[in-house]
């Protein structure tokens, strides 16, 4: 059925999981928070924007009150900027409120080896003092190579560390909601 | 956006309109950097980066160091008044001399044009040209691109006029080449000796008149007389000069009412511009220098992590 380079994939998540995913993180966002005061959310870019705005929406339809939303590029603050042989396109990070005191959740798309979390953290501390951080991943796939662990996940998926996650989201790739998990042969 | 294959940026000529475009957009996100309370990102940790100066500057110098810095590399700064150059050394051994302590950039201003081309071609880091001769300064262009993509959202249709001393002046050369590939129109104008020969050929047109210039651009460049360039007289006197092609509120009174005005730096208030055009609503003169800083951090970021 599989050509030769074609990679073989599966799905874990459709549209309806995605999106009741999203409406419980949503919920367990504002019962952990107490309510929507001095909560701001951040998404790492690029899946993990659609996602904090996604949840934010929620929070607004169930409490009626808006939180803040913001765009954390991480690639200035990644710690293989040196190893990798090229430097990755960086794009704007574009945080509008003032990040001291609040209470912020950090969204991703798939937490894999904390890597990424840890670039995320290094960004917002030069942006100021938040008086705690949380962390919201749509899937967890396990292998972290840092202690780090999320508050939020919309499905934990055990995988092997050759296949991949592949997350697929409406207003990113102009395809329905899903995730995949690709074996790479 | 594609992967960046160039170490070295010592002309714009070298660059794709990608290219261009591949640098404009990464200096956005590096403006937003030195907007913030810490301006400062660890992208460059642990890369040292070398300005080497046989010219004076004060602006692009200060420039490139802060845009090093705010990237986390380490800085150096080598006069050539206080350098062994003085002492009879040529300027590859300098180079090398400053390489041989594991530098990964250097950022060259000579009076030669072609120095960081000899540079490229002999030495090992990154080489970036900060302005050679008459020749080139190719990030005072892509600063200058980037000041009027952000002022008009666009560069494709613009019209720029250039006024000055065009023979002398690497940033109109560099403005001329990299302008004409992003399909903006660009129109040079000065004293007649002091338009080079063949300038039609790099895509500018020519423009005797001053006030012809400033009723069709949407964007004027001005630049100063490079007195310390000229080895003749090209023109009666300074007085003479700015008579003719200096430019005043008056004069602009003939152009778009949202003409925008923009300087290389350094400027000669009264001879090339106004006070009242330099300070006025008009000026993106100091805008230019902000962005000058975010242009080049671009420019190191992508020099120094270029795929060969």
């Amino acid at each position: 059925m599989y050509k030769k380079g074609i990679k073989m994939s599966s799905k874990l998540m459709d549209s309806d999981l995605v999106r009741r995913a999203i409406i419980r993180i949503a919920h367990e966002i504002l019962e952990k928070n107490k309510g929507t005061d001095q909560l701001c959310i951040i998404g790492i870019r690029t899946r993990g924007v659609v996602l904090a705005e996604r949840i934010a929406k929620a929070i607004h339809e169930i409490e009626g009150k808006p939180v803040p939303v913001g765009i954390l590029d991480i690639n200035l603050y990644r710690d293989d900027l040196t190893l990798v042989d090229y430097h990755p396109v960086v794009r704007e990070t574009l945080i509008t409120f003032d990040v001291n005191d609040q209470k912020l959740v950090l969204v991703d798309d798939v937490l894999f080896t904390g890597r990424t979390i840890r670039a995320a953290l290094d960004a917002i501390m030069d942006f100021g003092r938040p008086s705690s951080i949380q962390l919201a991943v749509l899937v967890d796939r396990g292998h972290r190579e840092l202690p780090i662990r999320a508050d939020y996940v919309g499905k934990n998926f055990p995988t092997a560390i050759k296949q991949n996650v592949k997350v697929v989201l409406n207003e990113s790739d102009h395809q329905e909601d899903a995730v995949y998990l690709e074996e790479n042969n | 956006m594609v992967e960046w294959n160039k170490r070295h940026l010592l002309d714009v000529e070298e660059l794709t309109k990608e290219e261009i475009q591949q640098v404009l957009d990464t200096a956005k996100s590096f403006k937003e950097v030195s907007s913030r309370d810490v301006k400062k990102v660890p992208a460059l940790r642990g890369k040292t980066v070398v300005m080497l100066f046989f010219e004076p500057s004060t602006r692009t110098r200060t420039s490139f160091e802060l845009a090093a810095k705010r990237l986390s590399a380490d800085t150096i700064n080598i006069a050539v008044s206080s350098s062994s150059m003085s002492k009879g050394e040529t300027i590859l051994d300098t180079a090398r001399n400053v390489e041989a302590m594991n530098v990964d950039a250097i950022v060259v201003r000579h009076g030669s044009s072609g120095v960081p081309q000899i540079l490229a071609n002999n030495l090992k880091s990154s080489i970036i040209n900060a302005g050679d001769g008459c020749r080139s300064h190719p990030t005072q262009a892509l600063l200058d691109m980037f000041t009027i993509k952000e002022k008009l959202g666009k560069l494709e249709g613009i019209k720029v006029g250039i006024v000055g001393d065009i023979m002398h002046s690497r940033v109109a050369r560099s403005n001329v080449v990299g302008l004409t590939k992003m399909g903006v129109e660009v129109t040079v104008c000065g004293p007649s000796t002091l338009i080079p020969f063949g300038i039609e050929k790099l895509g500018a047109k020519v423009c005797y008149s001053v006030e012809e210039v400033i009723k069709r651009s949407d964007v004027l460049m001005l630049l100063r007389i490079q007195k310390e360039r000229q080895k003749e007289n090209y023109f009666p006197s300074i007085r003479e000069y700015a008579m003719e092609f200096g430019v005043n509120a008056e004069r602009l009174k003939k152009g778009k009412k949202e003409l925008l005005i923009m300087h290389p730096g350094p400027m000669n208030r009264g001879i090339e511009i106004s006070s009242d055009v330099a300070d006025g609503p008009q000026s993106l003169i100091l805008e230019q220098v902000t962005n000058g800083v975010a242009v080049r951090m671009a420019v190191l970021y992508l020099a120094l992590g270029a795929k060969e």
